[in-house]
């Protein structure tokens, strides 16, 4: 019998909600890390019982925690995470430099082979590496050493990098994205790294297709054709069928291409979703309806998926990493609210149900698909 | 032994109940009780000290004796009451988030 097991992060401590693979009923596990703000939760693909928490506060920094029992047990695993060498500066929201500095983990990104390899995206921006289970982390710095590394800016949210895709077919292929500096790829396993934002227009910077600067908000990959890569930028929806070469708008007939997550549809590699928000400035969906869009065709053609969300007086957000994709027949398609709501359709976005109603803000949603 | 309490979220990660007593050499400043402390509870490493500059975390407070000892130099003797284990060195999280 299959099951699906949700790894939520809220603003005040993880949860952790489980079904079977009919997924109409769900036990709710949690708080797990209570009071805590909980970034990320991620499994390894490799062996489903091992997870990793990116747990922080304002009070007392960064932890990070790992089960190896699916989510029962938790231990504090090492948190120095430690620029290498003299950390340099980026340029501040007023246009001078400051001085790199770690402020929290965002988004943890395991291998799809190895349980003790994990990549971690930080903020001030940078990526980070352990090789033996989260005991010890080590930088790669050659993105944080990029040449226009320096001229980074802080998005609102800060100079965070949030998003790690692992090119299952090529092990040195690696894309990440950064708020505000855009996207970029390697293909030595991280020694090295390029901007790849040909294509993007962003009208908030001053040369609006400068190759870096852009506010990337999520990208989103199909293992089965990882050189097609989908975007939500801060506005507009992008994709790229060349690894990033180049991009082009697919944001169609969207009602607002302003949004924050982007996922991909496990069995149909050009079915994507995005939860359109009304502006940069107002963070709810437009008309107070919150509805997910769903392109079949790769973008461009966008159909409304209302059924079971509120369709009157609804002003949540829905964050870069609060949406996720079962690997079940029929795909489970699932999303975190800022209003502690967290939803789910059993039949590729057509119904919608809430799993539960009243969590803290939710950070982030990631979906395991169990044997 | 000197005496320690903990915020309720650091006593939970480092899981322990009420005080902790710790043995602490001859001299007894901030940066020995601390460094004591994280020996025996590895896991509470950098929720209270950066973990490069040593420096306490902003919103991290070291009381004591009804004293504010938080701006205090980290290799400044702690009053005799605490390194006589009379009164309790207090880890605390400051008072912050409206």
């Amino acid at each position: 019998m299959s099951a699906v097991r949700l790894l939520v992060g809220t603003r005040k401590g993880a949860f952790v909600l489980s079904a079977d693979g009919k997924r109409n009923e769900w036990k709710i596990d949690g708080p797990f890390f209570a009071g805590w703000e909980i970034y990320h939760m991620k499994g390894s693909p490799a062996d489903p019982d091992r997870l990793y928490a990116s747990q922080s506060s304002g009070w007392f920094g960064q932890l990070i925690q790992r089960s190896d029992d699916g989510g029962k047990t938790w231990e504090p695993m090492d948190n120095r995470f430690l620029y290498d060498g003299q950390a340099g500066t980026h340029t501040w929201y007023d246009g001078t430099p400051h001085p790199w500095e770690f402020a929290r983990v965002w988004h943890l990104e395991p291998s799809r082979t190895d349980p003790d390899l994990v990549y971690a995206g930080v903020e001030d921006a940078a990526l980070f590496r352990t090789r033996d289970g989260a005991k010890s982390w080590e930088e790669l710095p050659a993105l944080r050493k990029h040449p226009s590394g320096p001229s980074w800016q802080p998005g609102a949210g800060g100079l965070c990098l949030h998003t790690i895709l692992l090119d299952p077919r090529d092990p040195e292929r690696m894309y990440v994205a950064i708020s505000a500096a855009g996207a970029f790829r390697s293909d030595d396993a991280g020694g090295s790294w390029r901007p790849i934002n040909r294509g993007l227009k962003s009208n908030a910077i001053p040369h609006e297709e400068a190759e870096v600067g852009h506010c990337v908000h999520r990208i989103a990959m199909h293992p089965s054709a990882p050189d097609v890569l989908y975007m939500q930028k801060h506005w507009d929806v992008m994709r790229t069928t060349n690894g990033g070469e180049s991009w082009t708008e697919v944001s169609g007939n969207l009602p607002t291409d302003f949004g924050f997550p982007i996922d991909v549809h496990t069995h149909e590699p050009q079915t994507i979703y995005v939860v359109p928000i009304k502006s940069d400035s107002e963070h709810f969906p437009p008309d107070g309806k919150l509805r997910v869009y769903r392109s079949r065709t790769g973008g461009d053609q966008w159909e409304a998926l209302s059924n079971g969300l509120p369709q009157e007086h609804c002003y949540v957000n829905v964050l870069r990493d609060a949406m996720a994709v079962d690997a079940l027949d029929s795909c489970g398609v699932y999303f975190g609210t800022t209003g502690g709501q967290v939803y789910a359709s059993a039949d590729a976005g057509d119904h919608w149900t809430a799993i539960v109603r009243d969590l803290p803000a939710v950070l982030s949603v990631e979906v395991q698909t169990l044997a | 032994m000197i005496r320690v309490v903990l915020p309720a979220h650091l006593r939970t990660l480092a899981r322990v109940d009420g005080e902790v007593s710790l043995e602490v050499g001859d001299e007894v400043t901030q940066r020995t009780v601390l460094d004591a402390l994280e020996s025996r509870f590895p896991m509470l490493r950098g929720t209270m000290r950066d973990h490069v500059t040593q420096r306490r975390r902003p919103y991290v407070r070291f009381f004591a004796c009804e004293e504010d000892l938080s701006n205090e130099r980290p290799d400044a003797p702690l009053p005799p009451a605490v390194a006589g284990g009379i009164e309790p060195f207090l880890v605390v999280g400051a008072m912050a988030g409206g």
